[in-house]
């Protein structure tokens, strides 16, 4: 399949492109790492650190090595004068709480979006088309930091319905888990069902008008059977793409909600990293967030490729 | 480079398309949709028109700010701290630190809509240029401009933000100012290939129509095709997504508020105003809840005219 192969080229070029990116962004952080790591120890030591380091080896030398290593599972390590503690440790903890978080607002919001979508479609022009219109449009415009503090604010301290902050493993107390990550969840999924919502109701609208409905209508079946079976899939492919590409909205909304209800995720880390000046735990975290996404939304194209035959024929 | 067209992300672009109605293809790529007939039809309408006297108001309380009857929005008034609006003529209250709140948000429209219109001028200016040479003369300039927006475009665009700022203005003893243009220069780094994508998707349209091709046999440069020819009816498309990207930027600003590296305290942003409110929920919610609604209004407003200028022009190419 020429396609992926092309596809996968493309991707080894971005990722090389994205990482190069942040390690010369990284070697431009204002001060010196070493200071955050030893301030007031006699030069030597610091010298030694940053020979250590490899802080003054020029910069192609030390991507490399940075490349080197975080392929092998080395992110580097947080500076502290009492010993180094490694950053993959960290994420090995954290990833799972943001990976948990994003999960559980996709899913609500499709359970939402995916109803309302095909339902607004049916019935495009009614009064409960046109009503759910404008309550998406209202939902987009409030930003998800906002809609978390007011939730926190009304859900978690007037009502005091939900806890507003910590986390809970699964493994531990399932339900104090689903409780705990129910705010943060719904902040990100709000706007998200809007977005999904209208996708879904204008692609369908125009697969609605193809002849295999007409055909599939014309054959008897009911109307909920050509919704759900026959309309509803190939609507689905775009709304896998859309899917993809907004999970990067997503990431930056979690960096921030994560930090809101004090989610110990990848956000959190991130936050964690930036305020106490740990510049390699910084590079490590941003580069895996990058490739994160970048990885996605090749899957996301790949899959698209596979599900539907037309862009495989298209193609080639 | 035929090939180039068929770029997986633009794909829903092939999927077939009715006859019978024309589908939106903005609307098919996630973008904010249109709601409402008259905002369809490209008219303004009547919440158009609310929209509109909304920016209008805000617009002019953030350039009349020195000038109007409002108290300085760092001066500190005990008796007023954490109290509700409509406190001893504070009409929306006062802040954790006794900061009149009308004076603070009218402040903080001046910064949040400089770091929006300034930082989407620079996406607009730049990503236009780019878009415009890449979508015009096809080719290796294309390949290699492309191929820097979808760099930029592998962050996700908060994260993007986040490590810009970071990187050129964080720490002690950065400069408010120093704070303000690196926030402009980042968001607009962002929003770079975001417009550069949309000015190359119309440039490529337009670059093929008949009165390009009459305008180069009567022996026009390229340079009077791309910006006499080509610019014109490229620039409504691009209009209506930067009136989103403002919208967008205003939001981003107040997350990385939240994160610590918006507006330098104690000038005051929509988005540092929430920041600062978050500690201040339980007693005094009113300063969170009054931030968000001036950032509702102005985002619902810009999302709105965004959308009639897209209906009223006809842009139908994806590129959020």
């Amino acid at each position: 399949m020429p396609v992926l192969v092309r596809r996968l080229v493309h991707l080894m070029v971005v990722l090389f492109c994205v990482t190069l990116f942040v390690a010369l962004l990284t070697s431009m952080l204002p001060g010196d790492p070493v200071n955050a790591i030893a301030g007031f120890a006699p030069e030597e030591q610091k010298d030694e650190i940053r020979d250590r380091l490899g802080l003054d080896d020029p910069i192609p030398v030390q991507y490399g090595r940075w490349v080197r290593d975080f392929v092998t599972g080395d992110l580097g390590s947080y500076w502290t004068v009492t010993g180094d503690r490694p950053v993959a440790e960290r994420v090995a903890e954290a990833l799972p709480v943001s990976l948990q978080l994003m999960f559980y607002a996709q899913l609500l919001a499709l359970v939402f979006a995916i109803p309302i979508g095909v339902a607004t479609a049916y019935r495009a022009g009614s009064r409960f088309d046109r009503g759910s219109n404008a309550t998406a449009f209202g939902l987009i415009a409030i930003p998800n930091f906002a809609l978390a503090l007011v939730l926190a604010y009304y859900v978690g301290v007037q009502l005091d319905w939900l806890p507003v902050s910590g986390y809970v493993a699964p493994s531990e107390d399932f339900v104090e888990h689903l409780r705990r990550m129910a705010l943060p969840a719904i902040s990100l999924a709000v706007g998200q069902i809007a977005v999904y919502m209208r996708l879904l109701r204008s692609d369908m609208i125009a697969t609605l008008q193809e002849d295999f409905i007409t055909m599939a209508k014309s054959k008897g079946l009911s109307p909920r059977r050509v919704l759900w079976r026959h309309a509803l899939r190939p609507s689905s492919l775009t709304l896998l793409t859309v899917a993809g590409l907004n999970v990067g909205t997503l990431i930056g909304s979690a960096v921030v909600i994560e930090v809101i209800f004090s989610l110990p995720g990848v956000g959190s880390l991130l936050y964690e990293a930036i305020t106490a000046r740990q510049y390699i735990a910084f590079q490590s975290l941003v580069a895996i967030i990058a490739i994160g996404y970048v990885v996605l939304n090749f899957l996301v194209d790949v899959l698209y490729a596979v599900l539907d035959p037309r862009i495989r024929h298209a193609r080639s | 480079m035929p090939d180039r067209d068929l770029d997986l992300v633009e794909m829903p672009s092939l999927t077939p398309v009715s006859t019978m109605e024309p589908v939106d293809l903005v609307q098919a790529d996630g973008g904010v949709p249109l709601t409402g007939r008259r905002a369809r039809q490209g008219k303004l309408g009547v919440v158009g028109w609310l929209a509109l006297s909304w920016l209008a108001i805000v617009v002019l309380l953030a350039v009349l700010a020195p000038v109007l009857p409002i108290d300085d929005p760092n001066k500190v008034t005990a008796a007023i701290a954490r109290q509700p609006p409509g406190t001893d003529g504070h009409i929306l209250g006062g802040d954790g630190l006794g900061r009149d709140m009308l004076s603070r948000l009218i402040w903080g429209a001046r910064a949040s809509l400089l770091i929006g219109t300034l930082s989407v001028l620079l996406g607009l200016v730049l990503g236009g240029l780019f878009g415009l040479v890449a979508g015009y003369f096809r080719g290796k300039s294309d390949v290699v401009l492309t191929g820097g927006f979808d760099v930029l475009l592998s962050f996700p665009q908060l994260v993007l933000a986040l490590t810009l700022v970071t990187v050129f203005a964080s720490g002690e003893g950065v400069s408010a100012t120093r704070r303000m243009v690196v926030l402009i220069l980042a968001l607009g780094v962002v929003s770079i290939p975001v417009l550069g994508r949309i000015t190359r998707a119309n440039t490529m349209t337009w670059s093929q129509r008949e009165f390009v091709l009459a305008s180069r046999a009567l022996g026009a440069k390229q340079r009077e095709i791309m910006f006499r020819e080509v610019l014109p009816n490229v620039l409504p498309a691009m209009f209506s997504i930067a009136l989103l990207g403002v919208a967008v930027v205003i939001v981003a600003e107040g997350g990385l508020s939240l994160l610590g590296v918006g507006t330098q305290l104690p000038r005051p942003s929509w988005g540092n105003i929430i920041a600062e409110g978050r500690s201040e929920l339980r007693d005094a919610p009113h300063i969170v809840i009054e931030g968000t609604v001036v950032i509702f209004f102005t985002v619902f407003a810009l999302n709105y005219l965004g959308d009639v200028v897209r209906a009223r022009f006809d842009v139908r190419e994806s590129a959020l």
